[in-house]
């Protein structure tokens, strides 16, 4: 019981700002969706070609996976915000609200473009008749006899809408807006299963909430019912503003704007960094959950401030080398490129690194007697390897593959918190992981040793975006975090976060090293 | 004064449902438009106020063409009831006698007192009948709210497609006499469509019997007993008293039991 109360709270703690962001996401992408939608469904009454175009169209959008339809909004919106930029000398934000906006927009309108369409095409002809046969013209049938025949069928499709676009919110996360689904990405990440469980729950009760108010209002209008109609308009408006009312709270002078990745040690850093800039003054913002490639381009294009990002990372993604030449190189080439070509600093190393390497359960690493990957060249057709969702698509991969010949009998993907448990389960041989992960000692895993330096370096750096690299107070606040954490207090304070018992939140573990932090210096 | 002139309608491949129609239907005249079932009557109907486009021939009114003006306009100078009712079944009694009176743009006051007279013209007290739906009431009061909307903009022509037809048999009665009335005292002239003789015979001053698409006959009534044109005028005028002789028959015999 009190374990269920102790890991809510912290989830409530965060309801009003995710709930706030999700209802005005959903509720405004749905007026936009019934907005671009119905002029369009009115116009392709009298067009089978509009409305073939419209109707395949929406059908097309619907056919893509929401979560890849969201994530491509970003860059489509960073190239054209780089075209305004270009043209009229202001862009707009690429990260957060306007691709999820966007995107859930495009989701709303196939229901309500087909029911709008086949509720007017549905209504009887001989009330059709008799409208144009007592003289109305064609915007009066519409308007006077069509619409209000049709418009349970038009609701109906807005209803369906309605929840689509709730229930889709919750994938808005990755391109950097907040929403219930912040609960679900972070829980997933830490298995924190009551987050995960509480970010469903909230939104299937937003849904099904906005759900009945819609429905009050089709009987109140149906009935004739003012206290019907009254009460779901009050009931809409009381679900918006109480929404948007602590979201206005909460903007003031510009906030420092805090990006992480989707995974546990990114939330704890991104707490630890959110922790030292509250206690130096600073105004703070989160964006959680973040795409690897979206966090750069968010941090070089000014849409978020800081975060932490791996040299090795930088150094194959995002400057495209594919050499490897040691450690200090790497660091300062990258620091160099950062700073002349995108204008971002390279703060310095946060004392460990979060390489990817190959482990295996040491015991059959024993038995098989292998110790590097060297050792694995030999026996990798006889074994399976496991990996997360990007590994097998890495330059790293290919460099691994190359320098030891490796090719394993079969390869298999797997969401992180499986991947490790594939490993342990003797499902897979061999795993992608990394290497302050704290699964690796609570599994008891052996990292094998990479004696041809095929992958770079992955020390943590911290990186700061140009607007605030001249902010000394900023700096400052951020300093002490370099040098100060070494593998194994990364790899516990992952574990801390991951393990099923006794599990701690980021900010809970970014307190403990804040604090150790602070005793050093003192 | 409507006048139908050469009235044609052809539908793609099909012979003529109208051919070369000539009709006069005086100011104030009854007229009743009767013959079974596709003999093109309805059309014919449709095609005074443009409802369905002539292919050929023209409709004037008090002299003007018809195609002279928007449709739009025109039948909204031209009441029209219809066959099935056509009542709007998400509007109240009320909203559907005065829905001509609000597409015309008058004022909801005056749309409102009006709605009250017409609605007490066909008998139904308002006060009673304004804020139902026409799902709640019978038949026979809907053909009257029916009728009420026709009349809505005071019109001086009132185009009438089988309107009882779907009403029973009492109420029936009850309403075609009352609408005899309400066109003797509002002077309108009137075209009723319809296939049962007995109705055209009670109600019209004059009768005009298609067929094929063609005008077998027009007169009045007794004109069409007394000469009727050919076979099929004299059959379908005999079919009220056959029908009548058939039923004193079968009242005279003892039924088996």
């Amino acid at each position: 019981m009190s374990d269920w109360a102790g890991a809510l709270a912290p989830a409530l703690a965060d309801l009003p700002e995710y709930l706030g962001w999700h209802v005005v996401l959903s509720i405004t992408a749905l007026f936009i969706g019934i907005a671009v939608s119905f002029p369009v469904a009115i116009a392709s009454l009298r067009s089978s070609l509009l409305r073939g175009t419209a109707l395949g169209f929406a059908s097309v959008i619907q056919t893509i996976p929401s979560l890849a339809l969201l994530a491509l909004f970003y860059p489509l919106l960073l190239a054209l915000s780089g075209l305004t930029r270009a043209a009229f000398g202001f862009g707009f934000g690429a990260l957060g609200f306007l691709p999820a906006l966007a995107a859930l927009s495009l989701y709303s309108m196939l229901p309500i473009l087909r029911n709008t369409i086949a509720g007017i095409e549905s209504v009887d002809p001989a009330a059709k008749r008799a409208a144009v046969g007592i003289g109305m013209n064609r915007g009066q049938v519409l308007r006077l006899v069509e619409l209000p025949l049709a418009a349970p069928i038009i609701i109906a499709g807005i209803r369906t809408a309605a929840a689509w676009v709730i229930g889709t919110a919750t994938l808005s996360t990755p391109v950097g807006q907040t929403s219930l689904g912040n609960y679900i990405f972070a829980g997933l990440q830490t298995e924190n299963w009551v987050f995960v469980l509480f970010g469903c729950v909230a939104a299937a009760a937003l849904a099904l909430t906005i759900d009945r108010l819609i429905a009050l209002a089709e009987i109140g209008a149906a009935k004739r019912s003012r206290p019907r109609l009254i009460g779901a308009a009050a009931g809409l408006a009381i679900i918006v503003g109480a929404s948007v009312f602590p979201l206005f709270g909460k903007v003031s002078a510009r906030p420092i704007v805090i990006g992480t990745k989707s995974f546990e040690e990114q939330y704890i850093l991104g707490a630890l960094i959110e922790r030292r800039l509250r206690d130096a003054g600073f105004e703070t913002v989160r964006r959680d959950g973040l795409g690897s490639t979206v966090i750069f381009d968010a941090l070089s294009s000014g849409e978020i401030d800081v975060y932490v990002d791996y040299s090795g990372t930088v150094w194959a993604d995002d400057m495209g080398r594919r050499d490897v030449p040691g450690r200090r190189a790497v660091l300062d080439q990258m620091a160099r490129w950062l700073r002349q070509t995108k204008g971002i600093d390279c703060l310095g190393t946060l004392g460990f690194e979060n390489a990817y390497a190959f482990a295996m359960r040491r015991d059959r690493a024993d038995a098989l007697g292998v110790n590097s990957l060297t050792d694995l060249s030999r026996l990798a057709p006889q074994l399976k390897i496991g990996g997360d969702y990007e590994i097998f698509s890495r330059p790293e991969w290919r460099a691994v593959k190359r320098a030891y010949g490796l090719s394993f009998a079969v390869e298999r993907q797997f969401q992180a918190n499986f991947l490790y448990r594939a490993a342990v389960s003797g499902d897979v041989d061999v795993i992608s992981a990394f290497s302050s992960d704290g699964r690796i000692r609570q599994y008891n895993l052996k990292l094998l040793s990479d004696p041809k330096a095929a992958l770079p370096p992955y020390d943590a750096v911290l990186l700061i975006s140009k607007a605030e690299a001249s902010d000394a107070a900023l700096l400052a606040a951020l300093r002490p975090l370099l040098g100060a954490i070494e593998l194994g207090t990364m790899q516990r304070a992952n574990l801390m976060v991951d393990r099923a018992t006794d599990k701690r939140s980021p900010e809970a573990v970014a307190q403990i090293l804040n604090s150790r932090i602070v005793a050093r210096r003192h | 004064m409507i006048e139908l002139r050469n009235l044609t309608k052809t539908y793609d491949g099909r012979s003529a449902a109208v051919d070369q129609l000539n009709l006069t239907i005086g100011t104030g005249e009854f007229l009743a438009l009767v013959g079974p079932s596709g003999c093109g009557k309805s059309t014919t109907l449709s095609m005074i106020n443009r409802l369905e486009n002539p292919s050929g021939g023209t409709v004037l009114i008090d002299g003007r063409d018809t195609r002279g003006s928007d449709p739009v306009a025109l039948r909204r100078r031209i009441g029209f009831v219809f066959q099935d009712i056509g009542l709007f079944p998400h509007m109240t009694v009320a909203e559907n006698a005065g829905v001509v009176l609000r597409i015309l743009g008058e004022k909801a006051e005056s749309i409102d007192s009006r709605v009250n007279e017409l609605l007490a013209l066909v008998h139904l007290p308002p006060e009673m009948y304004r804020g139902r739906f026409p799902a709640d009431i019978s038949g026979g009061q809907r053909q009257r709210v029916g009728v009420a909307r026709a009349l809505a903009a005071r019109p001086a022509i009132v185009l009438m497609d089988e309107p009882f037809g779907a009403i029973d048999p009492l109420a029936r009665d009850k309403l075609a006499s009352d609408y005899r009335q309400i066109h003797n005292s509002l002077k309108l002239t009137t075209v009723l469509v319809t296939h049962d003789m007995t109705e055209a015979i009670l109600l019209a001053d004059r009768i005009a019997v298609m067929q094929n698409g063609t005008l077998a006959q027009v007169g009045s009534p007794q004109e069409l007993f007394s000469a009727p044109a050919d076979d099929f005028v004299r059959a379908m005028m005999d079919t009220p008293r056959r029908r009548a002789a058939a039923l004193a028959a079968t009242m005279a015999q003892p039924r088996p039991q």
